[in-house]
């Protein structure tokens, strides 16, 4: 899976109640959580995010509650992939029950700054700067959790276990 | 091989002899858990799954209590979807109204969870029922639909940190300080993706809501889990509760963990969190001062008997500051009713306070307490992020009952200590 697009960079500790507020959780349609992405850390972000773009943020970013609505928002907002130096282990479950790609990698967060484009091979790890000629490679997923990537989500690879069964 | 608590109890559900640090294993769930909130999406994600029944409607639990009593139409409908769906599976387990409380408040109080039990719940406080010696984790929606139509999940077996508690806690000071202050200590992510498990003989001197509270704040540290050895005190409360599960998963003399930490009871102090993070743990004697405009009492982390008791004995006689709004929320409608029988609540009505009926609603800025730009809480709550309570500018201190009483009668933070006659 190769992605590329433009980077909205944050710091660390991105938790999930700035990425959608609960004052949005009395509904969990995907575009109307997307009107209100990162609200209360970047009102400029849901004006400004357009399909196929990054986010590159640093440690732990999706810290607290477990609401999927975080990553459905990001999802729903265009965003290709989440790049993060770490991930909260819950956030990090979630966005690839979804079918969001993330990829935790320490070294990402100097590769580009908010606006550079970055090119992503989620399989192979591999994330360059084409601008610059910079990359820095992540460890690579495999197994279940490359499965569960491919199939783009975890109900997608359950169906297709199950259509597989019955063939 | 030796295992730790966690990886125990892993092994016994995922039907293997070990388990190690790093397996990625599929494991049998005793109980699926879910809220107003997360259960609407999983019930959606549980209809693409296709399957047409839930795995067991006496292992599945779903807790109105996030924005209930229900704060406007769209919150409604979600309940009534998450009801509707409950009729429609005859869920066991299904609590609104009067027969609700804040979920991990009611699932201890009810014997729905046991020692040894494996439990998901799509509530990242799900790590609450640790205290009882039980693996217990959050997760989100999605997995809350596959737990609910297969009885599995699927899980990283995690390394352990161990916390080897000693002595014994200096009067008002509570499991609340003690965790806030281990989080402090290690950070927000001190603990990510490990599991947390407490033990040592200063473990007979934390009273079962104390430890209910320290493993609720586990995922504060990025844990994936929050546990305690099972002791005289737990399987007292597991008996008074009825649960069934009873099974002791003792961690091996030889477990390996990735780190150890003795942590002295006696020298445990007041503590606060300060805006931002749980990790901005200070001193509550040390914080200077700080004007409040509400303090908030109840929640998953602070909203049992114990905590009712302890903030009553500060409020006993005294007033909220002028000004102040004092917000009490029990618990669970057993707390509510055990509060309402040692005359509890009345010292609150006689303190000022608003005693309202349980629900997580302040907590996350949903309703029942929302702050306005500007505004400062104290609450006994988990989580004080930007905006947490409310407007992105208004800011959340986290603390226990005794400083969160102190800190409504003098109107700034401040530790029991501080009020004149004690």
């Amino acid at each position: 899976m190769k992605l590329q697009g433009s980077v909205h960079k944050y710091g660390d500790n991105v938790d999930t109640d700035v990425i959608i507020p609960a004052r949005y959780l009395n509904t969990f349609d995907a575009a109307e959580l997307a009107r209100h992405c990162l609200e209360d850390l970047d009102p400029s972000f849901a004006g400004n995010v357009k399909p196929g773009d990054v986010i590159l943020a640093g440690k732990n970013f999706g810290c607290g509650s477990s609401r999927e609505h975080a990553p459905l928002a990001i999802k729903a907002s265009g965003v290709c992939c989440v790049v993060a130096q770490s991930f909260a282990r819950i956030f990090f479950r979630n966005a690839l029950n979804i079918g969001l790609p993330v990829l935790e990698c320490p070294g990402a967060v100097s590769l580009a700054e908010s606006g550079d484009r970055l090119e992503i091979d989620i399989e192979a790890g591999t994330i360059v700067n084409p601008a610059t000629g910079a990359s820095v490679q992540a460890a690579p997923y495999t197994g279940f959790i490359l499965e569960l990537i491919q199939a783009g989500g975890l109900v997608a690879r359950l169906r297709r276990n199950a259509e597989q069964r019955r063939k | 091989m030796p295992m730790t608590m966690t990886q125990k109890i892993l092994a016994a559900h995922a039907g293997r002899e070990s388990v190690t640090p790093g397996d990625l294993i599929q494991a049998a769930c005793d109980l699926v858990l879910g809220n107003d909130i997360t259960a609407p999406p999983a019930v959606a994600v549980f209809r693409q799954i296709g399957t047409a029944r839930v795995f067991d409607r006496t292992k599945i639990a779903l807790v109105m209590d996030h924005f209930t009593p229900n704060k406007d139409i769209k919150s409604a409908e979600q309940c009534k979807t998450v009801r509707d769906f409950a009729r429609e599976q005859q869920i066991v387990h299904f609590y609104e109204g009067g027969g609700a409380g804040v979920e991990h408040v009611i699932l201890p109080e009810k014997g729905l969870v046991g020692a040894g039990d494996l439990v998901i719940g799509a509530d990242s406080h799900t790590c609450t029922y640790g205290a009882l010696g039980a693996f217990s984790t959050g997760v989100g929606s999605t997995d809350m639909a596959a737990g609910m139509a297969s009885g599995r999940c699927w899980f990283k077996v995690p390394e352990a940190l161990r916390f080897e508690l000693e002595g014994k806690l200096p009067p008002d000071v509570g499991g609340k300080d003690v965790i806030l202050s281990i989080i402090g200590r290690i950070g927000v992510e001190g603990a990510s993706y490990k599991s947390m498990e407490f033990g040592g003989p200063g473990l007979a001197s934390l009273t079962m809501d104390d430890r209910l509270t320290m493993a609720n704040m586990a995922i504060e540290a990025g844990a994936k889990n929050g546990i305690f050895e099972v002791d005289d005190i737990t399987r007292e409360y597991l008996r008074s509760t009825g649960a069934k599960s009873r099974l002791e998963f003792r961690p091996d003399k030889d477990a390996v963990y990735a780190e150890t930490f003795r942590i002295d009871l006696s020298a445990m102090k007041s503590v606060v969190a300060l805006p931002s993070s749980p990790a901005n743990v200070h001193p509550a004697e040390a914080v200077g001062q700080i004007p409040v405009d509400q303090v908030v009492i109840g929640s998953c982390t602070n909203g049992r008997i114990n905590d009712f008791r302890i903030a009553a004995r500060i409020l006993k006689g005294r007033k909220a500051a002028p000004g102040l709004r004092l917000i009490i929320l029990p618990g669970s409608q057993l707390v509510y009713a055990q509060a309402l029988e040692e005359g509890l609540l009345a010292i609150f009505l006689e303190a000022g306070a608003v005693i309202g009926p349980p629900t997580c609603g302040p907590c996350l800025g949903g309703h029942m307490g929302v702050l306005a730009k500007g505004e400062s809480a104290v609450a006994t709550t988990n989580r004080n992020f930007v905006g947490r309570m409310g407007h992105p500018e208004s800011f959340v201190y986290l603390a226990g009952p005794a400083v969160a009483a102190a800190t409504a009668v003098l109107g700034r933070i401040a530790g029991p200590s501080a009020l004149p006659g004690r």
